[in-house]
């Protein structure tokens, strides 16, 4: 992956004899003009408001009067927060309950799809009709699905004689039952892309494999899945960023009053609480920039400890 | 590549079985969703609950729309998904050729300081831009829904990285007869990116349409709800009408699914390139 991201890009020279300064110039202009709209475009609306909050976040602010500085106030609150630091850990409930399931689902899946079988385009259709539907309509569907006395679920459960836990409205069941609907819409998109890893492993391997009289399960270990680890790599980055983000099915899923909120509070949501409605500004940017450094640091240490398990052909 | 060549009728039918059971689980929740939608109310409440309506309610999809203003959420959805599309796939490609193939000075630190865009999560921005939103007075338009969108750091990194990978003959043959950079980039850069601008497209719709937290921060009328907002205050007024919020919730992601049904191999194509280069 990283091996793609070559940022020289300067084309070769051309081999005709070119008036070099009138023409280089003439190319700097255009190259200029070309990218004016996004730089400024990205400047004024990521890279100031990106460096504007890291300054709010070390003041108190209610969005109207100016800002008071107040150093490292709302960092030091944060820690003492009981809404902050339970959101902060289930948020990372939600990723390590959430993460592994899908991609540990989505690589068995993408191994079964890579058979040469019929009905593959069909079966992957409905693999991933999940990953596209709004997750507001995915988030009231799942709420139906797990109403306790009406819902499919508990139906279903209860043919089968099993407990019916009461999803939504049980701290001990509430972010489980989010989790599952991640996992559920998440499976599409890590299957595809480990499903295109799997296709780019040369055949050849196999052959060498079979020749040397390989069995099933030593091909899958010793070769599929070594050779999948850069597209694994990716998945589970992807993943844990994405993860550390949720916000939709929470809004969707939980009424706002709820005490079952305490269980399901996730970070993203804590940030446009106390901004959008406390109007906590300074509080909320220092909420986002905590978020931001913690996504930086498990990013970093993902890319630090590939080295150790991803094998690049 | 197939890692089952050897494996016979029986080891086809268990992979067959097992993908159908994930498929069903998969689909399960969308099978419910119609069902209840044709429900009556009295009949989506009956314990045990029932596969199938008892009598069918097509009318539950009519009195959404009398309901809400559903029509209005359809169209500011669209404009707004349409709107973004538009802007990127024009800015982005312009930039993407300038940092692909044009040579001016600082341009591998702009664009590194492009990449820096893409790590920094939206909601560090979010409270910052709803205050430079509302000084140019745009909360609650159609500027901020779209303006915003129509810049991406993604997108020009995308197809940046598509056009490194398209010949140069091409281009120096098309300098030496005198074509402007413009003209190089409209008549030979962009008809050999299709795939990749397809992809992108394909990107920002699925993230235009299904948006909510943006729009849940940047509007407050009636009048400028996109569907997600619409449909989910739908469900905190009818929060125990299954049926209507089932037509309403399926109403508002159809579009995005049967565009999806037509479009398949550009989407999981798009998604498994950018697995891939990203």
């Amino acid at each position: 992956m990283s091996s793609y991201i070559t940022v020289n890009a300067d084309p070769p020279k051309a081999k005709t004899k070119r008036k070099v300064g009138k023409l280089a110039v003439q190319e700097a202009v255009w190259g200029f003009i070309f990218i004016l709209p996004v730089v400024l475009g990205l400047g004024l609306f990521y890279m100031a408001p990106s460096a504007a909050s890291l300054f709010l976040s070390f003041t108190s602010w209610d969005g109207l009067s100016s800002p008071q500085f107040i150093g490292f106030d709302n960092f030091a609150n944060l820690m003492k927060d009981a809404k902050f630091t339970g959101s902060m850990l289930n948020t990372m409930l939600y990723t390590i309950g959430t993460v592994p399931l899908s991609v540990s689902i989505a690589t068995l899946l993408a191994v079964l799809l890579n058979q040469k079988i019929k009905g593959m385009v069909f079966y992957r259709t409905f693999y991933f009709i999940p990953v596209i539907t709004m997750p507001i309509a995915v988030g009231m569907v799942w709420k139906w699905l797990y109403n306790s006395e009406f819902g499919l679920i508990n139906h279903v459960l209860g043919v089968m004689n099993l407990p019916q836990p009461n999803w939504l409205f049980d701290e001990r069941f509430a972010l489980l039952s989010i989790v599952l609907v991640s996992v559920w819409s998440t499976i599409g998109y890590n299957a595809v892309i480990l499903l295109s890893g799997l296709q780019g492993i040369s055949g050849s391997y196999y052959e060498a494999a079979s020749l040397d009289g390989a069995g099933k399960m030593y091909k899958f270990f010793r070769i599929t899945l070594p050779l999948l680890t850069p597209s694994l790599f990716f998945v589970l980055v992807m993943s844990f960023i994405n993860s550390f983000q949720v916000f939709d099915l929470i809004f969707i899923m939980m009424d706002q009053q709820t005490t079952m909120l305490e269980s399901t509070r996730t970070v993203v949501y804590s940030i446009w609480e106390d901004g959008f409605k406390y109007f906590n500004m300074g509080y909320a940017s220092a909420q986002a920039f905590i978020l931001f450094i913690v996504i930086l640091i498990i990013t970093m240490v993902q890319m630090y400890i590939q080295k150790r398990w991803v094998h690049y052909q | 590549m197939n890692t089952s060549t050897h494996s016979g009728k029986a080891g086809r039918l268990t992979v067959h079985i097992l993908l159908a059971v994930g498929a069903l689980l998969m689909i399960m929740p969308f099978l419910w969703m119609i069902s209840t939608s044709f429900k009556s109310f009295a009949d989506s409440m009956s314990v045990p609950p029932k596969w199938l309506p008892i009598d069918w309610h097509p009318d539950n999809y009519l009195r959404v729309i009398q309901t809400i203003d559903f029509g209005t959420y359809y169209l500011n959805t669209t404009l707004v998904t349409l709107g973004r599309t538009a802007g990127q796939l024009i800015l982005c490609s312009l930039a993407a050729y300038s940092f692909a193939c044009l040579r001016f000075p600082f341009k591998n630190t702009i664009f590194l300081a492009l990449l820096a865009v893409l790590m920094v999560p939206s909601q560090v921005v979010m409270i910052p831009s709803f205050v430079i939103m509302r000084e140019f007075n745009w909360l609650d338009t159609f500027y901020v829904l779209i303006i915003p969108g129509i810049f991406s750091a993604f997108g020009t990194f995308l197809l940046r990285q598509f056009f490194m990978t398209l010949p140069k003959d091409l281009e120096e043959a098309a300098k030496i007869d005198g074509c402007s950079y413009f003209r190089i980039y409209w008549n030979i850069y962009l008809p050999l990116s299709k795939a990749a601008l397809v992809s992108l497209a394909i990107f920002t719709i699925l993230a235009s349409w299904n948006d909510l937290l943006w729009p849940l921060i940047m509007t407050s009328s009636e009048e400028m709800r996109v569907l997600s907002i619409g449909i989910s205050s739908f469900q905190g007024q009818h929060s125990t009408d299954y049926p209507l919020l089932m037509a309403g919730a399926l109403m508002a992601t159809l579009p995005i699914i049967i565009l999806f049904i037509f479009l398949q191999r550009y989407f999981i194509e798009g998604i498994a390139m950018n697995g891939i280069k990203g």
